[in-house]
């Protein structure tokens, strides 16, 4: 065992109590660069450790994080740890410790396969399936382990290094009919295949197909229901009509040429997109950023919390049926875009943070018309609440549906709003402050029922909370550099490069070649628009990053959707989808 | 039976007026509800954008007229007609204003009851020959929405017969002449005019088509002309419905100064006005919720009303 550890107390303290637990055997630690307490285990001892950390430990680590692989057969930079060919990480989340874990597995090529652990968690059977989908992985006693992210019929397993990455690297795309028949006859939805059945004693149930073309899918997302009248027995949601390899490009591009896919993530949360990822680069590469570019990079970010929970508002009462306060909200989001294209330029997707700060500085005369904004919104949400939030019938149509209590949130991986309209108030800003948000003055708004009604009062509350944040930018924006002075930030302050020529060929190398960063790994988590989002980045010390990781909430919170809507009608699937607020981009990356 | 029947230039006038109004009532909305919602609207074809109407009939008109292979052909086509038509016979009985009407009969309240049932037959067959699973969901709840309302909205109006003594609206309206029914039918007109929105399927209680769950329901597989059939129909259900309730409530074609005429259409106007601003604000309830509340609170509270209008006529007039 290795023992090279920080003398961080309470990482100490849970590996002290794992070194004491004969069931759990030896594991090896991990040196990364984030704080997260990462170690090695062996296979067989998985079930085991994840059941102690889960059950047995007196501070338990709850959730289930995240759950992914890495293909390390092309990784060079692997120093003192043990041999592997495909390892899969286990990322647990403690709230009673405030603190993380990540377990690894190695495993070889010749068998690649490990046990299921859907029965600790039940949020594991999709991270399960995308992780046999992307690496070929195979979790024994899985319940159904197949594709999710991927066509049916898809040959490879898209996220291992032999896989190809971009279309110019094989055949053109061609489509016969034959072959489109077969696909096509794939996507059929059978339900026998999922254990559903056609009849019960005194009806045969309807299978309606929702999506993945429905204007209340937000997106194309499709769920097969299983219907008896209007009342729904069962639903399978079906995911991956958006994928875009958001996580093989993370290979492909150099550390900041990534930025811009970053904010086409969750595309509603804009430059709050870049934020963990660049947070992670600088993790890796070891940048402070100056208190100007944090200040900025918060202001940006509420902003855009604010543009999302404003679509989210509108879209919200209109999925229940009311057709007006949409136009009220978008016209607000139209304010905020106004402000982002005068500051970046863009209006949507701004990529404005880079590694090691902000694009560049805010221009002049930018208080004015954000001052003029939040001073001008919680009027218009206090006009809102009147208009939605008060309403009785959209109160019939979203008290007591879709409720969930706090333990089946952790259960299923639910974070952000969702979580803490159950009552937790665990906001990551306040729990574990990045970029500065200890400096804030905040609350954190709590729901009670967890039902639909308090998923959209959270996040009406947390719209008055971000006004309150860029209050304090505005009134406390300090002065100085917008850019890190380290090598690593790109592109690198632009003054000094004409004059002396160390900073003119890091200038060159940072925009031709990209910035080299060091060997390591790093995961940054925020709390982004729908609830925690992380860039989990493997370096290989290269220009290019050697596995880009993104942790989605969204994802997470679409598994739950049977568990919420069964014995519901029609009508009130509308009412918690619309209260999930999602983003297909976010789930399916 | 007393019944007479207007000339026939009132009733090809009436007619034309009529299709008119309800053609125009699209840009109407369209309009009203931009202006109430921080918008424009459409505003480019034509002065203040009148012209858009003609320009989505000739959309409408010259669009492929297409049944999809797998739907019941013969009913496909029959079911838009269906509502289209019972809500135009149904203005045969509207007292415009004196001199002004088609047919003037003792029976008209109940004509105009028996005319709004027999639309619901349009909505349920749309539904079932579209042979779609979200159609069939609309069509079944059209059926249950207006079976419902249609026994909350006959006994609604009974209390205004019960004070005029008669189903005839001619005389309903002249009964009004020393203070409309809106005062001393106040319940019986919320009931009314509740049922009145669930009959003529309109948001908040357009649950048969409800876009956020079913996409468009009953209509979902109809283009062209019979789609745009539902939609005028539609809009001819709401001032048809607008019409009966100031006949019925505000007193017809009374008032001081104006011609008659102007009278009724004023009113009715802000009728229509009020039915698109109901749409404009209010959320949609849930279908089994619509259904609760129809029996639970509308039916005991008109069954109140007739009770009490009853009791009252009966003392008074002993």
């Amino acid at each position: 065992m290795n023992t090279h550890l920080e003398a961080n107390t309470s990482v100490s303290d849970i590996m002290q109590e794992l070194s004491g637990q004969a069931a759990i055997g030896d594991f090896t630690v991990q040196q990364t660069q984030d704080d997260i307490f990462t170690l090695w285990i062996c296979r067989h001892q998985l079930l085991q450790t994840l059941q102690y950390l889960k059950y047995q430990t007196s501070s338990p680590y709850q959730m289930l994080f995240d759950l992914t692989a890495i293909d390390e057969r092309q990784r060079t930079h692997r120093q003192q740890l043990p041999d592997s060919d495909f390892t899969l990480v286990y990322h647990l989340l403690s709230f009673v410790r405030n603190e993380d874990i990540r377990l690894k597995v190695a495993l070889k090529e010749s068998d690649l396969s490990a046990p299921t652990i859907t029965n600790l968690w039940p949020s594991a059977n999709w991270y399960e399936r995308e992780v046999w989908d992307m690496f070929g992985i195979v979790f024994t006693g899985h319940p159904h382990l197949k594709r999710i992210i991927m066509p049916p019929n898809w040959q490879g397993h898209p996220l291992r290094k032999d896989h190809y990455a971009r279309a110019t690297e094989v055949e053109p795309f061609s489509l016969s009919d034959e072959q489109e028949e077969i696909e096509q006859d794939a996507l059929r939805f059978v339900p026998e295949d999922w254990g559903m059945r056609r009849h019960s004693e005194n009806s045969d149930f309807m299978f309606l197909n929702l999506g993945p073309n429905h204007p209340s899918a937000h997106g194309v997302f499709r769920i097969a229901l299983q219907l008896d009248g209007e009342e729904i027995i069962d639903a399978l949601p079906d995911i991956g009509y958006h994928h875009r390899g958001a996580e093989k490009m993370g290979e492909r591009q150099s550390w900041h040429s990534y930025i811009p896919y970053t904010d086409r993530v969750e595309y509603l949360g804009g430059s709050m997109n870049n934020l963990p990822y660049v947070l992670a680069v600088e993790k890796l590469a070891g940048i402070t950023v100056p208190e100007r570019a944090q200040v900025i990079r918060v202001m940006i970010c509420e902003l855009y919390r604010l543009a999302s929970h404003l679509l989210f508002y509108g879209t919200f009462a209109q999925d229940v049926g009311q057709m007006t306060p949409i136009f009220y909200t978008f016209i607000d989001r139209e304010k905020v875009f106004d402000i982002m294209e005068m500051i970046s330029g863009a209006r949507m997707h701004s990529s404005f943070f880079r590694i090691g700060g902000v694009a560049m500085d805010l221009p002049r005369g930018w208080e004015k018309p954000i001052r003029e904004f939040v001073d001008y919104l919680p009027a218009r949400l206090d006009h809102y609440d009147k208009l939605v939030m008060q309403n009785t019938t959209l109160k019939r149509r979203t008290q007591g549906v879709g409720m969930y209590t706090t333990e089946e949130a952790i259960d299923w991986g639910i974070t952000g709003p969702g979580l803490r309209a159950t009552g937790l108030a665990w906001d990551y800003r306040k729990a574990r402050p990045y970029s500065g948000y200890e400096n804030y003055d905040f609350d954190i708004p709590t729901g009670n029922n967890g039902d639909c009604y308090d998923r959209c009062a959270v996040r009406v509350e947390e719209m008055r909370q971000s006004v309150r944040i860029i209050r304090q930018c505005l009134d406390n924006m300090p002065t100085g550099p917008y850019k890190a002075e380290h090598p690593l930030t790109t592109p690198p302050p632009k003054d000094h490069t004409l004059h002396d020529i160390e900073t003119l060929i890091q200038h060159f190398l940072n925009v031709s070649w990209g910035p080299v960063i060091p060997a390591g790994e790093a995961s940054v988590t925020i709390e982004a628009t729908k609830g925690l989002n992380a860039y989990y980045l493997t370096s290989d010390g290269g220009t290019l990053s050697y596995r880009t990781r993104i942790r989605t909430p969204s994802f997470a919170h679409l598994q739950m959707i049977p568990q919420m809507c069964k014995g519901m009608m029609v009508a009130d699937l509308v009412s918690i989808l619309a209260s999930i607020d999602y983003v297909m981009s976010d789930v399916d990356r | 039976m007393n019944s007479t029947l207007g000339s026939p230039a009132n009733i090809i006038g009436i007619l034309f007026s009529v299709i008119l109004v309800s053609a125009l009532l699209i840009w109407v909305e369209r309009r009203l509800l931009a202006v109430w919602q921080d918008r424009l609207g459409p505003n480019r074809v034509g002065p203040f954008g009148l012209m858009q109407v003609m320009a989505d009939m000739i959309k409408m008109f010259f669009k492929e007229d297409w049944i999809p292979s797998f739907t019941d052909r013969w009913v496909f086509v029959l079911a838009p007609t269906i509502v289209f038509i019972t809500m135009l016979t149904g203005f045969a009985v509207i007292p415009f204003a004196p001199g002004v009407g088609i047919i003037d009969f003792n029976f008209g309240l109940l004509y105009f009851l028996a005319l709004t049932s027999l639309s619901v037959y349009s909505i349920v067959l749309a539904g079932y020959a579209s042979n779609n699973k979200y159609a069939l969901l609309g069509g079944l709840r059209a059926a249950a929405q207006t079976v419902s309302y249609e026994v909350f909205m006959g006994i609604s109006i009974m209390g205004v017969v019960m004070l005029a003594g008669t189903f005839n609206l001619r005389e309903i309206v002249e009964a009004q002449r020393d203070g409309w029914f809106i005062g001393p039918q106040f319940l019986g007109f919320l009931i009314f005019l509740i049922a009145a929105i669930a009959e003529s399927r309109r948001a908040p209680l357009d649950l048969p088509e409800a876009e956020q769950e079913l996409v468009a329901g009953f209509h979902l597989e109809y283009s062209g002309m019979k789609f745009g059939m539902f939609f005028v129909g539609e809009y001819l259900g709401i001032t048809l419905s607008s019409a009966v309730i100031v006949t019925l409530f505000f007193g017809g074609w009374l008032g001081p100064g104006l011609p008659p005429l102007v009278w009724f259409c004023l009113k009715t106007s802000i009728g229509i006005m009020f039915f698109i601003l109901l749409r404009g604000a209010l959320p949609r309830p849930r279908y089994d919720q619509l259904m609760r509340f129809g029996w639970k609170v509308l039916l005991p509270a008109g069954l109140l009303n007739l009770l009490l209008t009853g009791a009252i006529v009966l003392s008074l007039h002993g």
